[in-house]
């Protein structure tokens, strides 16, 4: 893959010999391999039998079995149930939180009031403090609401974070022109009109990439599902793999990591499509800081 | 949340003078932002006081509540697994994140410099473990490290001898911070890259022309143009690592109570036995203030030594 460009790099600044570019490349695909990796190894354990994956010299072949070991998941969990609770979670987190986090954004990004700064640097301070915090008081709160063992514990809290106002806030500084709304003003539209108007349909790209980043965090979200979901039928994903792995009866991993193949395929499908966008935004709180 | 302002209007139409525009945009706007402040003071400031408040109290969640004083901290500093806790966090902290950004900073380098080719390709590569959750991530590498794992056949194919990656007091650390390393380092280069490629290459050229070489530009022109952004990941990657969690909750829990062992046993992991598992949540308050004190003390370390670093760097350029 990275052969036939060693002849071309003639852009190179000089001294560089072919030693140091080759060096240069193997260690960047010594690198990438073992980003894949494990990957990899996860269909490889998860299409051949159970004994397989501390077979000696390592197995590294894709085999046949993989909807037997996927038979064994069923058996033991649901895991599409599982599989159906995440997706409405992170559904209905996502939805809330591209809606919130882009009306203030705008707000921050487009609007003048009293302590603004101040206002926004204390959204940006509070991405700083940890979540463990604030665990046992959430975690009565939901009990005195009686909302432990229910998705509300999951989604209202999550309804609206720091990094999306932060984000929609960049986004919009720069893509909604004050013109723009100065000019729904003159035309009679109300705040909330313009905002959808005119605002929402130049910023769809940074609502679209903060909803794809939040439906991963909460699609990957352990530590509070953890706390708060007790019953094995709305287990979300994460804990129903969990769950997988703490049966004592010998660990089958064969079924494991079928099922952690599962349901890490349709992230990674996302992520390859929208790769560009997704990189974009995870880095951006320290591009822009 | 915004209906009820533009639903408010026509009943204020009448007290026009009082509603200015300016008035009525400013209440718009604190409108557009109240979700935001609205659940944080619930789920966010509120909490933090009341964590702070209970870890005066004996409390199992259910029961009354019983004011202890400083016992809860008395309780907490006198137990030994609090401390291995303790040290266990910062041990995997360090093996977990200096490795990891060393690694990534040079990725990084490597990836900005001219003749590297696939740029993009190379990018989605070593930022695809970031989007794999830590579940998985664990349960994938639980399989390499066990006792006939693969890399214990690496070990052994090198003349090494096999280590207890599931049990043994080292080898428990060093497979949790190898997952936290791979999760995190292609993401970290990453943040290093976007930071490389802001530096104007005119900057180089300048240097150049004055004669600066390979090193005397690295020294005086990338690692301070660069502070920023490794100021950020080392601060994050701080904070991360203080709240590690669900590694070793995964790892270690294949058999039952197995979280808290000593080996791998965190002091997050310390904080949800005491609450979720024991019912002890004084003490499991006390331990997220103590937490949070160490996390303020970290950070502050991290500031004092990079603005010491840039006392450094203005007085080599003066």
């Amino acid at each position: 893959m990275s052969s036939s460009s060693w002849t071309q790099s003639s852009k190179a600044p000089g001294g560089a010999g072919w030693l140091s570019k080759t060096a240069f490349y193997v260690l960047l695909v010594v690198g990438a391999l073992i980003s894949i990796f494990p990957f990899y190894w996860m269909f490889v354990i998860a299409t051949n039998d159970r004994g397989a994956v501390f077979h000696i010299p390592p197995l590294l072949t894709i085999g046949g079995e993989f909807f037997n070991n996927f038979q064994r998941v069923l058996e033991r969990t649901d895991f599409f149930q599982a599989l159906l609770n995440s997706l409405f979670v992170s559904s209905m987190v996502t939805v809330s939180v591209v809606f919130f986090c882009t009306l203030a954004g705008y707000a921050f990004a487009k609007y003048e009031f009293p302590f603004k700064n101040a206002l926004f640097y204390f959204v940006i301070a509070t991405l700083f403090v940890p979540s463990q915090l604030s665990v046992l008081p959430t975690y009565i709160i939901m009990a005195k609401l009686q909302w432990i063992d229910t998705y509300r514990a999951l989604i209202v809290p999550a309804m609206v974070n720091a990094f999306g106002i932060f984000w929609m806030r960049q986004y919009a500084a720069t893509a909604v022109h004050s013109e723009l709304i100065e000019s729904g003003r003159i035309d009679g539209g109300g705040h909330f009109r313009i905002f959808w108007n005119i605002a929402v349909p130049v910023i769809t790209p940074a609502m679209a990439t903060l909803g794809i980043l939040n439906f991963m965090n909460v699609w990957n979200d352990f530590f509070w599902p953890l706390v708060v979901l007790k019953n094995s039928e709305h287990f979300t994903i994460q804990i129903a793999l969990q769950q997988l792995f703490s049966n004592r009866d010998g660990l089958d991993y064969g079924m494991i990591m079928s099922a952690t193949f599962t349901a890490t395929l349709p992230l990674l499908i996302v992520f390859l499509l929208f790769s560009r966008w997704v990189i974009a935004g995870l880095t951006s709180g320290a591009v822009k800081s | 949340m915004a209906e009820p302002v533009t639903a408010a209007r026509p009943v204020s139409a009448g007290k026009r003078s009082f509603w200015t525009e300016q008035r009525r945009s400013r209440l718009t706007a604190y409108t557009f932002i109240s979700p935001f402040f609205i659940l944080f003071a619930i789920f966010g400031l509120y909490p933090i006081f009341f964590t702070i408040y209970l870890s005066f109290f004996k409390w199992d969640a259910l029961g009354p509540m019983t004011y202890v004083g400083m016992k809860n901290y008395d309780l907490v500093t006198s137990d030994p697994l609090f401390w291995t806790s303790f040290t266990n966090t910062l041990i995997m902290g360090v093996m977990g994140t200096v490795p990891q950004l060393i690694i990534a900073l040079l990725l990084a380098v490597m990836l900005n410099s001219a003749l590297t080719r696939f740029k993009k390709t190379f990018r989605v590569l070593f930022f695809m473990p970031n989007i794999t959750s830590i579940v998985a991530v664990t349960l994938v590498f639980s399989t390499l490290f066990g006792n006939n794992g693969m890399i214990n056949w690496l070990l052994n194919g090198m003349g090494v001898e096999s280590m207890a990656f599931n049990s043994g007091w080292w080898g428990v650390k060093i497979a949790i911070s190898t997952m936290v390393m791979w999760r995190w380092t292609g993401y970290n280069a990453i943040i290093f890259l976007s930071g490389l490629q802001s530096i104007p290459l005119d900057l180089y050229e300048a240097a150049r022309i004055d004669g600066a070489n390979r090193r005397q530009q690295l020294l005086y022109i990338t690692l301070p143009l660069l502070k920023p952004f490794i100021v950020f990941v080392t601060l994050i990657s701080t904070i991360g690592a203080l709240q590690l969690f669900t590694e070793p909750y995964v790892y270690l829990g294949q058999s039952g109570t197995g979280s808290t062992r000593e080996e791998g046993i965190t002091m997050v992991t310390y904080l949800y036995s005491e609450a979720f598992r024991n019912g002890f949540f004084g003490t499991a308050a006390a331990t997220a203030v103590m937490l949070f004190i160490i996390t303020i003390i970290f950070s502050m370390i991290n500031m004092w030594v990079s603005n010491r670093m840039e006392g450094d760097t203005g007085g080599g350029k003066a």
